[in-house]
């Protein structure tokens, strides 16, 4: 008991905000609750008036709410992937940064999963989906995959945070019965400590092909169709390493967030941003390999259809965003994060966001293009979303960002026990691990083998 | 079973535009007025395409009537996530409204760009309220339609020929653009029955359907233009 107690003191600048709320709190919410209550009586409206309330129309049919789709479910990938690969890899700088990155997960999921229903014509039909779906469909994959994921990384969530919530219940902290009920009666035995590691360690590795999965699939949804600038064999590898690539970034912005927020500058400290923009810088590399492969392709066949998108991108209407595109996702995060100068937290936060924009413009950019620009001579117009839609985009992220408060606000956002066994166990057990790597020194037994087969 | 297909004689072709009117009245298609045209908002089961050759003073214009082109292998009908969209045992490939779940995939599917969304209730002037067409279900918002070949047609043909005690024979079951036109541009019959004219008119060397190459064999043919 004495050593809970010393610890939870050690880790008590992780509890604090759970047990006090400051007035900032209740604005922010009421700011946000102002925002999603907007947005939902937007979707009511369009319930009952239809989709003619959006911007879309023919050829441009797929807009905003497919665009953010692709795009929320492309940051989910920030958490549960990264995580699992990064406690796979026993990475033990991880240490305060996992929880973060699964709670975007979860979030993020819940609000992407939900776009395709925005999009629909007739929502009050979507049963349609389980009753008389057909599995043939990319549409059906998608609903498979996005829920599979989304019920592994919530319980991938959950797990780890079982210790943490028996800290909280034997502080008393309230809501007890909360607490009470979520810790799942740990007591820290053993046992139970044993049978946590294997369900986590099961988890990790059976997390990491569904994610990957969730943005194949989702890129499925475009190349399994013909269109031109959509049916393209790298889209299943060049959506997931897009999507890690904006999850990362939302998570370097949750961290800087957070650590201003509660101060958490003893847990997070430069030294795990740094690590974090070395993969962000990495990802943006590939990133750029990717869209330069796919769109060289595309220009050198030069076939007339998928020349017409590619110069709508290149020099066309969308020739703005497109470029845009290319500043935000390889010029400024390249810029800042190649530069040990730049390479701090304010480079970090303006490289981190400039990705999630340019992420969000790709969408936009592999979207719409390809749309606006049939096969045969139709008059085509300009898609400019309405404000119905832009009214629902402000409201996936409020939901994101009140579902995160209310999260921080119950739990703590950095995992305690992991900390505390980083401190007490880790130690010993890397640098054995070191040691593990290192050429085993000679045993005597072997210099004695070796000595007596020279003679 | 026939293979129901068209043929279009584009030499024929004025571009008069009687084929779109006579489908929009066959297929209770709603009127969507000038603002929401504007938008991008027009139902056209049947529309034609226009496109000009060469420089003024030298210019030309073409017309092609675009129907849904009913391919043997329709990019369409494979997205669709509920069945809503299918092809059936004589070819058609038709859309069933109350299964819809409005989600697009079809539509954007499409090579030929052939398919519309309900972005409205659909709406009619009120005189024109009262001359719809029983046959045809109105839509509601919300879903996908597109060209039927209109087979609500042969429905009432087949069962015409039943009463009368016979085969169903060419010209029982013709589709209102095709009976509309006022130059005969247009043919319509049994792709696979020899003795139907269509079946002789896709033989023909001027017989070429849109985008071959995608592999999506279309059912309707059209028959090029001669200087």
């Amino acid at each position: 008991m004495s050593e809970l107690r010393h610890n939870t003191f050690e880790d008590e600048d992780l509890i604090r905000p759970i047990e006090q709320t400051g007035p900032g709190f209740y604005l922010m919410v009421a700011i946000l609750l102002g925002v999603i209550v907007f947005a939902g009586y937007t979707y009511i409206r369009q319930v009952f008036l239809g989709l003619g309330v959006t911007g879309l129309a023919q050829p441009v049919s797929w807009g905003f709410y497919i665009i953010n789709f692709v795009f929320f479910i492309g940051i989910s990938h920030a958490g549960t992937l990264i995580s699992a690969i990064l406690r796979l890899s026993k990475a033990e700088w991880r240490r305060p940064i996992t929880r973060m990155a699964e709670v975007i997960t979860a979030i993020v999921l819940a609000i992407g999963g939900l776009h395709p229903i925005l999009d629909l014509g007739r929502p009050d039909r979507m049963l349609h989906l389980f009753t008389e779906g057909r599995l043939q469909s990319p549409l059906l994959w998608d609903v498979t995959s996005i829920t599979a994921y989304f019920a592994a990384s919530t319980v991938y969530l959950y797990l780890p945070m079982i210790p943490d919530i028996a800290i909280l219940r034997d502080r008393g902290t309230r809501p007890r019965w909360l607490y009470e009920f979520l810790a799942w009666g740990w007591r820290g035995t053993e046992h139970q400590k044993k049978v946590l590691e294997r369900a986590i360690n099961i988890l990790m590795v059976m997390v990491i092909p569904i994610a990957i999965s969730v943005h194949t699939v989702i890129s499925f949804i475009f190349s399994m169709t013909i269109q031109p600038g959509w049916h393209s064999t790298i889209f299943g590898p060049y959506f997931v390493v897009g999507a890690i690539f904006s999850g990362i970034a939302a998570l370097l912005i949750v961290m800087i967030a957070f650590r201003k927020a509660f101060d958490l500058g003893k847990y997070l400290k430069l030294i795990h941003f740094q690590y974090l923009s070395t993969l962000l810088l990495i990802m943006s590399f590939l990133w750029f390999y990717f869209t330069f492969a796919e769109y060289l392709t595309g220009f050198y066949g030069h076939e007339p259809n998928e020349m017409r998108v590619f110069l709508y991108k290149f020099t066309g209407d969308y020739a703005p965003w497109f470029w845009t595109m290319g500043i935000c996702n390889f010029l400024i995060p390249v810029v800042i994060l190649v530069n040990p100068k730049t390479k701090k937290i304010p480079g970090i936060l303006i490289a981190s966001i400039s990705v999630v924009i340019g992420m969000w413009l790709e969408r936009l950019i592999i979207v719409v293009p390809s749309l606006a620009n049939p096969r045969l001579p139709y008059p085509t117009g300009i898609y400019i979303p309405s404000l119905t839609e832009w009214s629902l985009f402000a409201g996936g992220v409020a939901v994101f960002i009140l579902a995160y408060m209310l999260f921080a606000k119950l739990f703590p956002i950095i995992s305690i026990w992991e900390i505390q066994e980083g401190r007490e166990e880790s130690v010993h057990a890397v640098a054995e691990r070191l040691k593990s790597y290192l050429p085993d020194p000679p045993s005597e037994q072997l210099l004695t083998e070796k000595l007596g087969s020279k003679r | 079973m026939p293979k129901w297909g068209m043929v279009i004689d584009l030499n024929k072709c004025t571009g008069c535009g009687e084929c779109v009117t006579a489908c929009k009245v066959e297929l209770n298609v709603p009127v969507v007025g000038p603002e929401e045209s504007a938008k991008g908002r027009t139902i056209l089961c049947m529309d034609i395409l226009s496109t000009y050759e060469g420089e003024f003073p030298e210019v030309k214009m073409r017309h092609m009537p675009r129907p849904c082109f009913h391919c043997e292998h329709p990019p369409c009908t494979k997205v669709c996530p509920v069945r809503a969209t299918y092809k059936n045992d004589e070819g058609i490939v038709a859309q069933i409204y109350p299964q819809c779940i409005g989600c697009r995939y079809c539509q954007v599917a499409c090579p030929y760009t052939v398919k519309h969304f309900n972005w409205t209730k659909p709406e009619w002037p009120e005189e024109r309220c009262e001359a719809l067409n029983p046959d045809v279900s109105v839509r509601p918002e919300g879903v996908v339609e597109k060209c039927t070949f209109c087979v609500h047609r042969l429905q009432k043909a087949k069962e015409q020929a039943a009463v009368d005690g016979r085969d169903l024979r060419e010209g029982d079951y013709v589709p209102a653009c095709v009976e509309s036109c006022p130059t005969k541009a247009m043919y319509f019959g049994d792709l696979d029955n020899p003795k139907h004219k269509v079946s002789q008119l896709k033989k023909s060397h001027r017989a070429f359907r849109l985008m071959e190459d995608l592999g999506t064999e279309p059912k309707v043919y059209y028959l090029s233009e001669v200087e």
